[in-house]
């Protein structure tokens, strides 16, 4: 895709992770809009998958350690074709396919439940690992979010990647500077990011995550690694594409009103408008 | 009747050589261990199998994970490590990342219970069964000597999804040699018929209740033996059935009172037929230092101890 086709998928993302949220009227938006740039790179560029094949063997594969930003993960799936869109209106809904976090044995293109923040990376590592004992070649993406990296388990996942060398694991953090409590730098600063995963021997690099061509960078350097696991930190604006989200650590975790979410999908569809003229 | 042999072998050394004997048939098998290989006794499996064998490092919760994954791509893992870090560092790993996914992804705890000796309370675990058989999906096994610890190896490796199975340090006597042994998840084995009370026991319980069954049968009480190797799922009919007949039950295990075989027992009968129960084990406490056979005895686990409590109590 090139990068208009996928900032406008990336609007149509964003629809589907406001509609979720309104819908289940209670979710993460805040963390699931700043990674959505993310999502659409993955899901319709990077990641070899297949919609109809969802457990094809050798496909990469993608771990979403901040499982509370699972409306972006679902959006992501849905625009790809892995189930229909108007499904995102069950979000959270009893009997839904599309639980508050995500569970692989309920949603088609989920590669494995998580949501406790700090275990994601350890599974991943299993994965990436099982791709060097079964010799196949695919590729593994983990999403964690900045404030997620305070748990330890993500430093002895990370000790672990970099001492056996998995060069086919990438860990992307989403630097968007704001979890619950307040800014990641006064609640327990995580600073620096960079020279802590450089130390447990990974290659680092820092983008610009709302950007397509720093996104494409970033995971053409990853593919150039040989012998250590990659790490993209990604600065990001949390709540990115709805104007009164933006940098505002109320949105972590709160659904949006009826007019909120009217004017929500009128700044994404003015947005659309814009890039498809 | 069942002989308890003079053969002692603990089954973590069972655990480890089942490992080495089944890694050639189970390609898919691979073992992770938390520094700790030596003491759990997978190292065996790492000399027959040093690619399939991983060590995380000191870091249960992150090996946890990795096993998670693995089992993913197909790999059948067993994390091995002390009984107290397999299921206690890691609950929650083990709850979220194996057991709500319901991975295929086994638990070989060795060193559970007061028989781990020395080492003292922080590393005595007596909670694990408890914790363990909470998780839905969870098969929880204990066995009680070197037969069935190899049985217990093999039979969850040809079940689809999660088991936690439960080894202890301590050298303890072979009886299962015994014609027409049987290992099936779930099913318990009657190893002595009797009529004045049930002897429900686990693991390293089960031959201190067979020897304690013979003092008793000396005082003239006929107690039957079952051994409950299964924790979960628990075998509702037998315990149903035989104390339908004895109408008294006596649980036995080397973990709390609280939360293990005990309140399993309790639970079965309380719902189908409630009839007293008798739950010995390590008491609302924290254990401590002291060779293997001095807490039992200091807990009154041994055979002499346990008939005197359970006499006393059936009077």
């Amino acid at each position: 895709m090139n990068n208009k086709e996928l900032a406008i998928m990336a609007t149509k993302v964003r629809k589907g992770i406001v509609t979720a949220v309104y819908s289940a009227a209670s979710g993460h938006p805040g963390g699931s809009l700043s990674a959505a740039d993310m999502y659409t790179y993955l899901y319709f560029e990077r990641m070899n998958i297949d919609p109809k094949n969802p457990k094809m063997e050798n496909r990469d594969r993608f771990v979403l350690s901040k499982g509370h930003t699972s409306p972006g993960l679902y959006s992501a799936l849905a625009n790809r074709g892995y189930f229909d869109v108007e499904e995102l209106t069950t979000f959270r809904k009893l009997g839904s396919r599309l639980q508050g976090h995500p569970c692989m044995q309920e949603t088609p293109g989920v590669d494995m439940s998580s949501g406790s923040l700090g275990q994601g990376l350890s599974v991943a590592a299993g994965m990436a690992l099982g791709a060097k004992l079964n010799n196949q070649d695919y590729n593994v993406y983990c999403l964690c979010g900045d404030g997620e990296i305070q748990e330890g388990q993500i430093w002895e996942a990370a000790m672990f990647a970099g001492a056996r060398k998995l060069n086919n694991l990438t860990v992307i953090v989403d630097n968007n500077g704001l979890q619950i409590d307040g800014p990641v730098e006064e609640v327990c600063s995580v600073y620096p990011i960079e020279d802590k995963f450089k130390a447990f021997n990974f290659n680092v690099i820092t983008i610009n995550g709302n950007d397509f061509d720093d996104i494409r960078k970033a995971f053409e350097f990853a593919d150039k690694s040989t012998d250590k696991p990659t790490c993209i930190v990604m600065k990001t604006t949390k709540g990115k594409g709805v104007s009164y989200m933006e940098n505002q650590v109320g949105w972590h975790g709160k659904a949006p009103n009826k007019e909120q979410y009217d004017q929500a999908i009128a700044e994404l569809d003015e947005q659309l408008k814009s890039l498809e003229a | 009747m069942v002989k308890i042999s003079d053969t002692k072998i603990a089954t973590r050394e069972s655990y480890g050589n089942a490992l080495a004997e089944l890694g050639k048939e189970y390609e898919n098998l691979v073992v992770l261990d938390a520094d700790l290989a030596g003491a759990t006794k997978t190292s065996v499996f790492k000399k027959a199998f040093p690619d399939r064998h991983i060590d995380c490092g000191i870091a249960e919760a992150d090996m946890t994970g990795i096993a998670a994954g693995l089992s993913t791509c197909g790999k059948i893992p067993f994390i091995s490590s002390f009984a107290m870090f397999a299921s206690g560092r890691n609950f929650e790993q083990v709850r979220n990342a194996i057991g709500y996914p319901h991975l295929n992804v086994k638990i070989g705890a060795t060193h559970a219970g007061i028989t781990v000796g020395e080492d003292g309370a922080t590393h005595q675990c007596l909670e694990d069964l408890s914790l363990m058989r909470s998780i839905p999906g969870m098969t929880v096994i204990v066995p009680s000597d070197d037969i069935e610890a190899k049985a217990a190896v093999k039979a969850v490796l040809d079940m689809q999804g999660p088991a936690y199975l439960r080894f202890g340090r301590a050298a303890s006597p072979v009886f299962n040699d015994f014609e027409g042994y049987k290992f099936e998840i779930g099913k318990g084995i009657v190893l002595r018929e009797g009529k004045d009370v049930t002897l429900f026991a686990t693991g390293f319980m089960v031959a201190e209740s067979l020897k304690a069954a013979e003092l008793l049968a000396a005082e003239g009480i006929d107690a039957e033996v079952i051994n409950i190797h299964t924790i979960k799922p628990i075998d509702k009919d037998l315990i149903v059935k035989s104390v339908s007949k004895t109408k008294k039950a006596v649980t036995l295990e080397e973990h709390s009172v609280i939360g293990g075989l005990g309140s399993s027992v309790c639970e079965v009968l309380s719902e189908n037929l409630p009839a007293p129960v008798l739950r010995i084990g390590i008491n609302d406490e924290f254990g401590q230092s002291g060779t293997a056979s001095a807490l039992v005895e200091h807990y009154g686990l041994n055979s002499e101890a346990l008939c005197s409590k359970i006499k006393a109590w059936l009077k």
